[in-house]
């Protein structure tokens, strides 16, 4: 697969304030590319810079392998021929929702007969699932997803190979949104445009993505396929900012952690000696233990400290019994996870599922499953 | 440079509230509903309040009544007579020419400054956004004057365009800058992405957005065409309202005069009828919630020149002409201008009308401005829709119906201080109306029910909180009011006692006696006068398009 598009040492400054820094991003041929980051990060500024609203201080910007922005290059956004939709959609509050969509076809003659316009604008409406009697409705009678849908539609409707979309389902509520973007997403799929989408939305990242790029402070830190960048982040940066974690001082050697949890697989296998490892809430079983003392190399017991109801799972503060372990390499070694060099063991956050019926007081049992990630820097 | 405003139950487009009540209506029924919900300030207002705002409504009914009723005595055969004659043909002719030419051109001169300013990367753009302002600071006769001292031979249709052109077009040029400053860049961004180049989106985006305030400043523009006097009489152009007051001058209150104010009412009519019907339903809300960011400035390139030249010419022609004559014949008559003793008598005259006028606008607007955002309701409405109808009635009509009334049923009424400063509040009310609406509605009901909740009584709770907050909106009120009596001449003219010497009146007759010199003083002082509202005016434009 060729790369869509390709940005290359691209860098961006507006005043003294450095607001992107060497950015190289591939995009890959009709896949869809989520950067994420959090505000301010710089990753509408990127968006910005493909879309031509920007041009870059130095670097170049390539679009099917045609340069766009960089050294001798600028060529202007309505000359890109890139689909773009904003956060709000941008609707032309003037002109309904057919004018709208009919606004990049161009002028009658060349975007065909009005019977030929209306029912590309059908087609379109067609396409991202809403009704062709919307065509007649002003922008401001459509609840937010239903804006958004048309701003895609509009931005479809000159064909375009590239599409731009920048945190368009922030503005909707939790249950429109979710199937806003599996609408998006579908549409997209079945034209095979090359997507790029910035949010700061880590589950909506990982859910739309098939190349995740996570920025932070105007640098990209990881790109890959969410899974990879999810179990294996390169640091601890991206791993609390994907979701939660559960960070351990360990002693790695041959590929085993030995920590607060036992002995657990981790990788990447080339790292020894001190280390701390990530392992993700959901790869630590938590079980009632009455009789006491878990026998599994990866398991150890503890007393819950606090439970967080949250629904469908509670949150467990579980304080470890067992710091027998690791002590060796880390005599009270005072992590992020545990506050105070005289708590007798480490503190970890896991879930568990509702049903369980756990207490404050209670003894548990964790057992860590799969692999952790081990990172060469303590917590 | 007057400000009135349309009949309708939405704010006017005033420059200092280019939002057209946007702000107002939410707020508006925002407020209504809490405070219906809550049931707590009562669904009724006190009948004190409505007793005042119904009282100033049916004063302000009496110049329509006028018209009407005078129509009704003089009999179709005598009216028809009177309008069916080549002479009003004449005028018609000259008045709608007027207006057909002059309109189109103040928009178009109104939207290209705008865009110019705002949008443009021109170096000084801040400093030219206030300069196309002062134009309203000069009244239209002065200016009107101010060009014939510096080219004597002007008259007839075009002059008059030339004129009205250069005094009128920011009443365009106001609300499209705040409209400008108030558009979503994002829909530009679209419209870009879309394939649209600067022009394609100036065309296609920007100029269907500026749709209502171009519409509102356009019909203030005909407005003021309809109701000028003084500018026209100047350079030997008849309208209907220079008619109208010739008239008046000879036979002194003829039919003939009320058969041309008939027409003239129902030229004001047209215009009204013909902008809410191009208004239409449209509301160009900003959609979604993005983040405002601030809209590049394009450079013009080759243009930039061309840009510059736009710019410097309209301010120099608009303000250099008028403002290089005065200072000729100041410097001409020397020193000796100055020590005319009714100089002095005249400034502090006119300051005083002006301040007694806005002080009695501010008074008499506040009961109906309450009642449409407290209570807004069909009665709120509708005194809401008398007071902008009245308003956009010439001056010359309102001060012919008081003349006439006062002389039949109030005696002793006719030819005082009292008949002036009632003229000047139906002819100014809605300047004050819409500002106070709009500063009212702002105020937040939550505010005065916690001063309420705090042990206050209701009416301790509104002058405590709620008159603090809307003070500033009052003030622009009056101030605008201040400006519109300055530089009113028509209406003075025909009312005041004999003996007035108000500035614009002391300028009027030095010019009818071809004392050109003689007049200067007075020009500046009106001029100097308005400057200061006329920034505040242009500051608040910025302020609405802020919030």
């Amino acid at each position: 697969m060729t790369a869509a598009i390709e940005l290359s040492g691209v860098n961006k400054s507006f005043g003294s304030s450095r607001i992107l820094e060497d950015i190289a991003l591939s995009v890959p041929e009709g896949s869809r590319t989520v950067v994420v980051g959090s505000s301010g990060s710089g990753k509408t500024t990127l968006l910005r810079l493909i879309s031509g609203f920007e041009l870059p201080d130095s670097g170049t910007i390539s679009v099917l392998g045609r340069t766009v922005a960089g050294p001798g290059a600028a060529v202007a956004a309505h000359r890109r021929g890139i689909g773009f939709v904003a956060q709000d959609g941008a609707l032309f509050p003037h002109l309904t929702v057919g004018q709208n969509i009919a606004f990049g076809l161009g002028p009658a003659l060349r975007g065909g007969t009005r019977k030929q316009r209306a029912r590309a604008v059908s087609e379109l409406l067609e396409m991202v699932s809403l009704r062709p009697d919307f065509a007649a409705r002003r922008p401001d009678e459509l609840s937010g997803g239903q804006q958004q849908r048309v701003a895609l539609a509009r931005a479809l409707a000159r064909q375009p190979r590239v599409m731009l979309l920048d945190e368009p389902f922030s503005s909707l509520d939790a249950g429109l949104r979710a199937a806003t973007r599996d609408i998006v997403a579908e549409t997209l799929e079945r034209v095979g445009i090359t997507t790029v989408l910035v949010t700061h939305d880590q589950a909506e990242a990982m859910s739309f993505a098939h190349q995740l790029a996570v920025l932070r402070d105007g640098n990209l830190c990881q790109v890959g396929p969410p899974r990879e960048v999810y179990w294996r982040p390169v640091d601890l940066f991206t791993a609390r900012f994907l979701g939660d974690a559960v960070v351990l001082p360990a002693t790695i050697s041959d590929g085993f952690a030995a920590c607060a949890l036992g002995t657990v697989a981790v990788a990447p296998t080339s790292l020894r000696g001190d280390a701390c490892i990530m392992l993700r809430p959901e790869q630590i079983m938590v079980e009632h233990c009455e009789s006491g003392g878990a026998d599994s190399a990866a398991s150890c017991t503890g007393q819950v400290e606090a439970v967080d109801f949250y629904g469908p799972e509670v949150q467990l503060a579980v304080r470890l019994f067992c710091v027998g372990a690791p002590a060796s390499g880390f005599p009270q070694s005072p992590g992020t996870q545990s506050p105070g060099t005289q708590s007798p063991g480490t503190l970890v956050h896991v879930r568990q599922h509702g049903t369980m019926g756990t207490v404050v007081g209670s003894r548990v049992s964790l057992t860590a499953r799969g692999t952790a990630t081990a990172f060469a820097a303590r917590p | 440079m007057i400000p009135a405003a349309p009949p309708t139950a939405k704010p006017a487009p005033d420059p200092s509230d280019t939002g057209r009540g946007a702000v107002a209506e939410t707020g508006a029924t925002g407020l209504a509903g809490r405070t219906d919900a809550a049931g707590r300030v009562g669904k009724r207002p006190s009948p004190f309040i409505v007793a005042a705002a119904v009282t100033v409504s049916v004063l302000g009914l009496l110049p329509l009544g006028y018209v009407i009723v005078t129509g009704i005595l003089t009999g179709w055969p005598t009216l028809s007579a009177l309008v069916f004659r080549p002479r009003v043909g004449e005028l018609l002719l000259n008045t709608i020419g007027l207006v057909v030419i002059t309109v189109p051109l103040t928009a178009a001169i109104g939207v290209a400054a705008a865009w110019l300013v705002g949008r443009t990367s021109l170096r000084g753009h801040r400093v030219f956004a206030v300069l196309l302002a002062t134009p309203l600071a000069v009244p239209a006769f002065v200016n009107s004057y101010g060009w014939v001292s510096a080219v004597p031979s002007l008259n007839g249709l075009w002059s008059g365009v030339l004129i009205a052109t250069l005094s009128y077009f920011p009443l365009v040029y106001l609300p499209c800058v705040a409209a400008l400053r108030r558009l979503d860049p994002t829909v530009e961004e679209a419209a870009e992405s879309l394939g649209s180049g600067a022009w394609g989106v100036f065309f296609r985006v920007i100029l269907p957005q500026l749709r209502l305030p171009i519409l509102g400043g356009a019909l203030l523009v005909g407005l003021h065409l309809l109701s000028e006097y003084g500018a026209f009489a100047m350079i030997r152009f008849d309208t209907f309202t220079t008619a109208i007051v010739e008239q008046y001058r000879s036979t002194f209150n003829g039919p003939a005069a009320n058969a041309l104010a008939g027409v003239l009412v129902l030229l004001c009519l047209f215009l009204l009828i013909g902008e809410s019907g191009a208004r239409g339903r449209s509301r160009y809300a900003r959609i979604g919630s993005g983040v405002a960011r601030v809209t590049p400035r394009r450079s013009l390139r080759a243009f930039t020149p061309v840009g510059y030249l736009f710019l410097g010419g309209l301010f120099a022609l608009a303000i250099g002409v008028p403002f290089w004559s005065v200072i000729r014949w100041l410097y001409q008559g020397g020193a000796i201008v100055w020590t005319d003793a009714v100089l002095v008598q005249a400034l502090l005259q006119t300051v005083g009308y002006g301040l007694v006028g806005a002080a009695v606008t501010c008074v008499l607007a506040f009961p109906v401005a309450f009642l449409a955002v407290r209570y807004p309701s069909r009665l709120s409405r509708g005194l809401e829709s008398v007071n902008y109808l009245t308003s956009s009635l010439p001056g010359i009509v309102t001060a012919l119906a008081l003349v006439t009334i006062s002389i039949r049923f109030v005696q002793p009424l006719y030819q005082t201080t009292v008949l002036v400063i009632v003229t000047y509040l139906l002819m100014f009310l809605p300047r004050a109306l819409v500002n106070l609406r709009a500063g009212l509605a702002q105020v937040p009901v939550g505010l005065e029910e916690a001063a309420r909740s705090l042990g206050k009584h209701p009416f301790a709770a509104f002058l405590s909180v709620t008159t603090r907050f809307f003070a500033p909106s009052a003030l622009a009120a009056g101030a605008l009011v201040f400006l519109g009596i300055v530089t009113e001449l028509t209406a003075t003219l025909l009312l005041a006692p004999s003996g007035t010497r108000t500035l614009a009146i002391q300028f009027w007759s030095k010019v009818n006696d071809i004392n050109y010199v003689g007049a200067a003083p007075y020009a500046l002082l009106m001029i100097v006068l308005s400057l200061p509202v006329t920034y505040l005016l242009f500051a608040r434009s910025r302020l609405t398009s802020v919030s």
